[in-house]
Formats: C-alpha cells, structure tokens, sequence
C-alpha cells in the first residue's frame, strides 16, 4: 500500500480510538457536576455515593484518552511533517493553547476529583468537578479550532519562503479572532460538545438500566436514569437544530462536502435520501429512498431550488462518496432514533413507569453504542468529506489562497514501511487496550457503587454490605440515604 | 515592541522553560516506575505508584504543552525532529500509553498474574521513555544529518551510535536517583530506609556516569564549547551543576532531604540549561553543512503567531503555576493508601 492511504489509516485509527473517550468524558463530566451539585445542595448520601461512583468510571476514561491523545500530537510531526511546516504558524498556536488553557486545567484537578475525597472539602471537591467539566470543553474548543481551520481557513495569508534556494510555501496568521472564530468553528464546536453530551447521557442511562433490570441499586439507578435520557433528550434535540444549521453553512462553505454527504452529483434541486447506494460510476444513488427536492428545501426552504453538485468540481477535487454518505446518514438515523426513544421516555420518567418498562430498559442498555457510533461517523464523515484537502483552498480579502491536499502533507523522509510497521504495533495495543478497558469498566460497573464505603461521619448502619442483597439492598439502601439525607442536612 | 529576534530568543527560553518543568516533573514520576521492580511487596509497590497517583498525568501535560509550543513557535525543527526521530518517537508514544494503562490499571483487579504484568509494563515503559528523552538529546548535540529542504535522513540504527546511547543511559540513571530521592519524601519508616539506600546508590553510578558523559561531550562534540568561549559567564551552569551534585550527599547525610530534592532538580535544571548553550542558536545543527541547521531565526514561526502564543502564555502560566501549586498543596505530606488510591 502507499504511504499516503497508511498514513491515512494510521491517523484515523489513532484518533478514532481516542475519540472513544474525551466525549464519553465531557458527557460524563456534566452528569457528575449535576450529580455532586445536587450531592452539595441537598446532603443525601445517594447522591455522594453516585458522584463517587461515576468519578471512578470517568477517571478510567480519562487516563485512556489521555494516554491515546498525545499520540495525534506526535503524529503531525512524525506522519505529516509537510504540513506541519505548512501550517505551524497558525495551526500550532491552537494546540499550544490547548495544552495551557485546558490539560492543565483538567489534569490538575482530575487528581482532587480522584484522589482527593477525603483531602478536601466537599465545595472545593465540586469545585474541582466543575474545572475538569470546563478543562474538557475547553480542550474540545481549541481541538475543533484547528480542526475546523483547516476546513474553512480565515485570518491567515500564504506567505512565499525560500530557504537554501528551495521555494516553499506556508500559511501565517494575520488575524488571531477571525482565524479563531473562522467560519465553521462555532457550528461545528456546538455539534461536537452536543454529541459528547448525548454520549454521557446515553452512558449513564446505560449502566442504570442494566442495575435496574437486575433489581440492584435501585434508588442510586432511578435517579442516574432520570438525569441521564434528560440529558439526553434536551441535547439529541439540540444536535438536530444544530446539525441542520451546521449543514446549510456547509452548503456554502464546502459544497462539494454536502454534496458527497447527500449523494448529489448534478447541480439543481436536491433530494433528500434517507439511505441509499451511492455509485459515483453512474452517477446516481442506487436502493435510495428520497425526499424529492428535500435537501433543497432544507438549505434553502425552496424544493425547487438548485443545490451544487459534485459535477461543479473537477475529478481530482471531488472527495471520495461512499464512506462520507454512509457515515452521514448513520449519523443523522442515530439522531433522530435518540430523539425518538428519549423523548417517548420523558412522560414514563415522572410516574416510575419508565424503570418497569423492561423492553425500554433493554433498549437503554444497548442504545450508548449507538452514541459512541454517532460521534464516531460524524467525525469520519467531515474529515473524510474534507478530502482531497487536508488544509481547504479559500479566498482571503478577494485573494486566492493555496491549500494543501492530503497527498502533498506527509513527511518527507518516512516510508511506508515505517508506517506499515508503526501500524501494526498500535493496532495490536490498541486492541489490547481496548480488551482491557472493557474488562475493567465491566468489573466496575458489576461492583456498582460501593454503598457501604465510609462517610465523613460514619452513622451506625455504615460498614454493612448492601449491594450484596439484592433486592433487599435497593430496600435498605433507601431507608439509609433518607437517614444519610438528614444527617447531611446538618 | 518585541522584535522578531527578540521574539524567537523569547521562545527558545520559555521553550528551555518548559522542557526543563518536564524533565524535573515527570522525571521523578519516570524514576519512580525504573525503581519500581526493586521494591519487593505489593503494598510497597502501591505506595509507590500512589506516591505520583495524582500528579504523573499533570507532569506529563507539560511535555504536551512542550510539543505544542515547539509545533507553533518553530514548525519546521518540530516537523524535522519529529519525522526524523519516526520510529524513535513511535516507541516513545508506546512508552507512554503503556505507562498510564499501566498505573491505571494494576491495582483494579487483585489477580497476581494480573498485577505482575501491569508492574513489567509500568517499569518498561518508565525506563524506555527516560532512555529515548536520552537519545534524542544524545543526537540533537551530535547534530542530524538535515539536508537543504530541512529533512532528515538517517535510519533509527544510525541513530543508536555510541554517544546517544551512552547519554540515554545517564538519564535513566538521573532519574532514577531523582525518583528515589521523591520517594524518600513520600514513604516513612521501612520503606524509607530501604529508598536511602537506592539513592546512594543511584547517586554513585550517576556521578561516574556523569563524568564519563561529560569527557565524552568533550570529544565527541567539539561545537557544544563554542558558546563557552564566546561568552565565558556561561560556566555558571556548569558550575551550578556540580555544585548542585555535589549538594545532594551533603544534603542526605545531613537529613535534609527537601534540600537534597532540589539539587536533584538544579541538577536536572542546569543539564538542560547546559543543552540549550551548547545548542544555540541551533535548534537542530545539520552534520551535512553547518548552513542547513534549523536556528532560533530560520525554523520560528511569524512575528504575529510569536507575539499571540507570549499573550497566551503570558494569561495562562500564571494560571497553570497556581494550580499545580494547589494540587502539590493537597496531596502533600507522605503516601497513605486510601479507597480512591490506584
């Protein structure tokens, strides 16, 4: 295989492993500031006892995300060197400011959430949930900055160097907001926190409706259960107002991306497919079942009005069709079925009928691999539908500006056989990892939260292994988070 | 206003800033997993991964910001170190990972089996990462064979040369005298007494080391004294490094341990200060032709992004130095093993 397909592989399976877990965190991040805020608010050991327990799932998470992000750093160097030289000047000071402005942040108070129950109180203790929540979105800011640069690039020039008589060419920042606030980063910034927001939903919605269908924990799983399809329900609603926003922008931004999102290959009305076969041979879409004129109506509230097809760009400049429309549309059904199931949830929630409901349930258990898969196939489909670029062409001020393709991006010296190599060794720990990372998260989530740990004052029913009862347990355990719930009042 | 000179001499100093809170953090944290093995029971072994539970990912998050600072203030040495040193970095991202599965992992499941291959993993990757920050120190200061385009081209073999290899080794050997001397802090009563002993011993086989290295600089790199000459108020690192060395048994045999943990750091301190002066104004010299090394003034990024990025470090520092002043606060005094320890 040539170099520039490994190195494609290589970076898109690093970052899509990694992609695994900073959604799950940031979502998860938010349930347990809700979680310990309510923990602070009202005193009921319920809620410590949740917080503790999903602190111990979110730390998992963090560490593998940490130790598979810094792996896509190393990578523009050591993979695509050309540009980085390419785009340092502009690309680099978004990284750098992540580092500063979020890792640090996270990772310093990740240590107080972990390890410091009992070293510190319980504000500082939300405190520092609050500052991993916020140290993660913003990591999530500077990360969908640069990415979004290189898909819709503002605030920069193309700036002509020559160096030991080799000319090359780069692209330098003249103007840090508009580079910052180019003209997909609000957009896709919004989708992609809203995404990892549903993911954490989902997540805790899972593990609770597993505990609810054995009949264990059962106070600590209504509660997460509640939260969670709320969470999720508001933000699969939300994603839908943004992820149409987002693609009319990408209509005018990146056109020959909708058009391989939509299968539309001749410029004019737009049909809507909801699946289909798209065959670039033939230039149409095969077992597809359309909306006529629905992407139309959708850009431009108009079924009738011309949308830019794939024919508008030369071959060379087309991005490939099937992966993108594929991964798309999975996006968009995973969307509307999280919308569907969550909100049909919403009635059963108040009156206790959602937690009997035990096909619902089942649903719920299964339906987070659906919400790692969404977040996944979006990222591919706007980074797949990105090509044949790695940095977008644009025009700045009336001027044309060069891009970059993907194939002119790599590093000079490297071959393929380095990559080839360097592949399998992160394919097989990658999948090591990934063995290891579901027996431990299954060990925890089978421990359950540990209802008999010991609290800031122990009261005489601590010590007692609850969850071992069973059904005897969720009995119990309630009678003590009303006593805990009294006593935290205090 | 800041020159563009000004500008880069700027971010070769906050670059050598950053690089040397690294090596300092991370390096107790990577001393810690080299001597890990030694310690013999499974509760010591926890004291000992929970002595760096809290911190290690913090510490590792300067060599991140590192990566990126270099990425955005001189793009092209970071593309040339990094697609040049490609299976020498592979290997480093491999340590690294394996590192924090490592301690994530070993303790969640009291399986013997389960908790000796998680201990392999955490004393293997400790020892790699610290010898691969070797290495490609060890090859900076010998200088890459960098042609007219900026690009490297030298197989990962070439460069396994004798110096590189012989400076990996004293890094390991740093650290892991600078680990013991952590830990020593961190542990009480048996423990500790058993770390005195590793730091004495560390501490012998760094110091030859670290004069066998130094005559070997001597001759193997004759430019890294260029600067000396030019600038003789240049010997102060020198000297403050070997005083600093030379502080850390006074400080032991004293019982001041504290003092002996930050001569260890000056130690750390003043060799990548030593680095840099012999490096600069090179980022990375060219073996080819002298006139194909990466400078502080040919690989910097543009006057704007360099002004930007000091804003950016200029707000968030501060905010970073607080911060990790407050974790340090909170987790201090010695290890005690609680419910939330790894």
């Amino acid at each position: 295989m040539d170099i520039e397909l490994l190195s494609r592989l290589q970076f898109a399976g690093t970052v899509m492993f990694h992609y695994l877990f900073p959604p799950l965190t940031i979502g998860l991040g938010l349930v347990m500031v809700i979680i310990e805020g309510a923990w602070l608010r009202t005193g009921d050991v319920t809620w410590r006892h949740a917080a503790r327990f999903w602190t111990r799932v979110f730390a998992l998470n963090f560490a593998l995300g940490v130790a598979t992000g810094i792996v896509m750093e190393f990578e523009f160097g050591t993979n695509w060197a050309a540009y980085s030289r390419f785009v340092g000047d502009v690309f680099g000071s978004a990284l750098a400011a992540e580092g500063i402005f979020a890792f640090f942040l996270e990772s310093g108070f990740l240590a107080v959430l972990v390890f410091g129950w009992d070293r510190v109180g319980r504000k500082m203790h939300f405190f520092s949930t609050l500052m991993v929540f916020l140290g993660s979105c913003f990591s999530a800011v500077w990360i969908v900055v640069a990415n979004s640069w290189q898909q819709t690039p503002a605030g920069y020039h193309i700036v002509e160097r020559v160096v030991n008589g080799v000319t090359t060419y780069r692209a330098e920042v003249t103007d840090f907001w508009a580079l910052v606030f180019n003209p997909s980063t609000l957009d896709r910034l919004t989708h992609t926190l809203i995404g990892a927001m549903i993911l954490g939903g989902l997540f805790v919605c899972s593990v609770s409706a597993w505990y609810l269908l054995r009949g264990r924990h059962e106070q600590f799983a209504r509660r997460c259960f509640s939260i969670g399809v709320v969470v999720a329900a508001v933000f699969s609603l939300a994603a839908l107002v943004s992820g149409h926003e987002q693609a009319s922008k990408v209509s005018h931004t990146q056109p020959a991306k909708l058009a391989a999102f939509e299968g539309h290959f001749v410029t004019g009305p737009a049909d809507l497919y909801l699946c289909g076969r798209p065959d670039a041979d033939a230039q149409t879409v095969r077992y597809g079942l359309a909306i006529p004129g629905g992407l139309s109506f959708l850009v431009h509230w108009d079924f009738d009005a011309p949308v830019t097809g794939l024919d508008a760009f030369k071959p060379e400049d087309r991005p490939p069709l099937v992966i993108p429309f594929q991964t798309y549309h999975l996006m968009v059904a995973l969307g509307m079925m999280f919308i569907g199931v969550t909100w049909f949830t919403l009635p059963f929630l108040r009156s206790g009928r959602a937690f009997r409901m035990r096909w619902l349930l089942w649903i719920y258990v299964l339906m987070v691999l659906g919400g790692f898969a969404a977040n996944q196939s979006g990222w591919v489909a706007a980074e797949v539908g990105r090509q044949p670029w790695i940095v977008y062409p644009s025009v700045q001020d009336g001027v044309a500006m060069r891009g970059l393709r993907t194939a002119d991006a790599l590093s000079e010296t490297v071959t393929a056989d380095q990559v080839g190599w360097s592949i399998a060794m992160f394919g097989l720990i990658y999948l090591l990892l990934f063995c290891v990372w579901i027996y431990v998260l299954n060990e925890k989530i089978r421990h359950g939260p540990d209802e008999s740990e010991p609290q800031d004052e122990p009261g005489p029913e601590e010590g007692k292994k609850w969850d071992l009862l069973g059904a005897a347990a969720a009995l119990a355990g309630r009678s003590r988070s009303l006593l805990g719930g009294e006593k935290g009042g205090v | 206003m800041i020159s563009h000179d000004a500008l880069s001499l700027i971010w070769f100093a906050l670059l050598g800033v950053l690089l040397i809170g690294y090596t300092i953090l991370d390096g107790f944290d990577l001393g810690v997993g080299i001597l890990h093995p030694i310690a013999r029971t499974d509760e010591d072994r926890r004291i000992m991964m929970n002595s760096i539970g809290p911190i290690w990912d913090g510490n590792e998050v300067w060599l991140v910001t590192f990566g990126g600072a270099l990425f955005a203030a001189f793009p092209d040495a970071y593309a040339t170190i990094f697609s040049g040193f490609y299976i020498a970095f592979m290997l480093l991202l491999l340590a690294l990972i394996c590192r924090a599965v490592s301690l994530e992992f070993r303790s969640k499941v009291t399986s013997r089996l389960w908790r000796g291959v998680w201990d392999t993993g955490f004393f293997a990757s400790s020892f790699l990462a610290a010898f691969l920050f070797g290495v490609a120190g060890g090859n900076v200061m010998l200088g890459l064979p960098v042609d007219a385009e900026y690009v490297v081209h030298q197989s990962v073999f070439q460069q396994l040369s004798p110096y590189p290899l012989a400076v990996g080794g004293l890094t390991v050997l740093l650290f892991a005298m600078h680990g013991a001397i952590f830990l020593y802090l961190k542990t009480e009563g048996d423990l500790q007494q058993r770390v005195e002993r590793w730091i004495w011993r560390a501490f012998g086989f760094f110091l030859i080391a670290y004069i066998l290295i130094t005559m070997f600089t001597l001759v193997a790199v004759p430019r890294a004294t260029t600067n000396f000459k030019e600038h003789p108020w240049l010997w102060i690192v020198p000297v403050l490094n070997v005083l600093a060395i030379a502080n850390i048994p006074r400080a032991m045999h004293l019982r001041r341990p504290g003092y002996a943990f930050l001569s260890s750091c000056a130690t750390i301190a003043a060799l990548a200060l030593l680095l840099g002066v012999a490096l600069f104004p090179n980022l990375v010299p060219s073996s080819i032709d002298p006139e194909h090394s990466l400078t502080v003034f040919n690989a910097r990024s543009s006057e704007k992004t360099l002004k930007i990025m000091l804003t950016i470090a200029v707000i968030g520092m501060p905010c970073v130095l607080a911060y990790t002043t407050v974790i340090y606060w909170v987790f201090r005094g010695k290890v005690k093993l609680d419910h939330a320890s790894y």
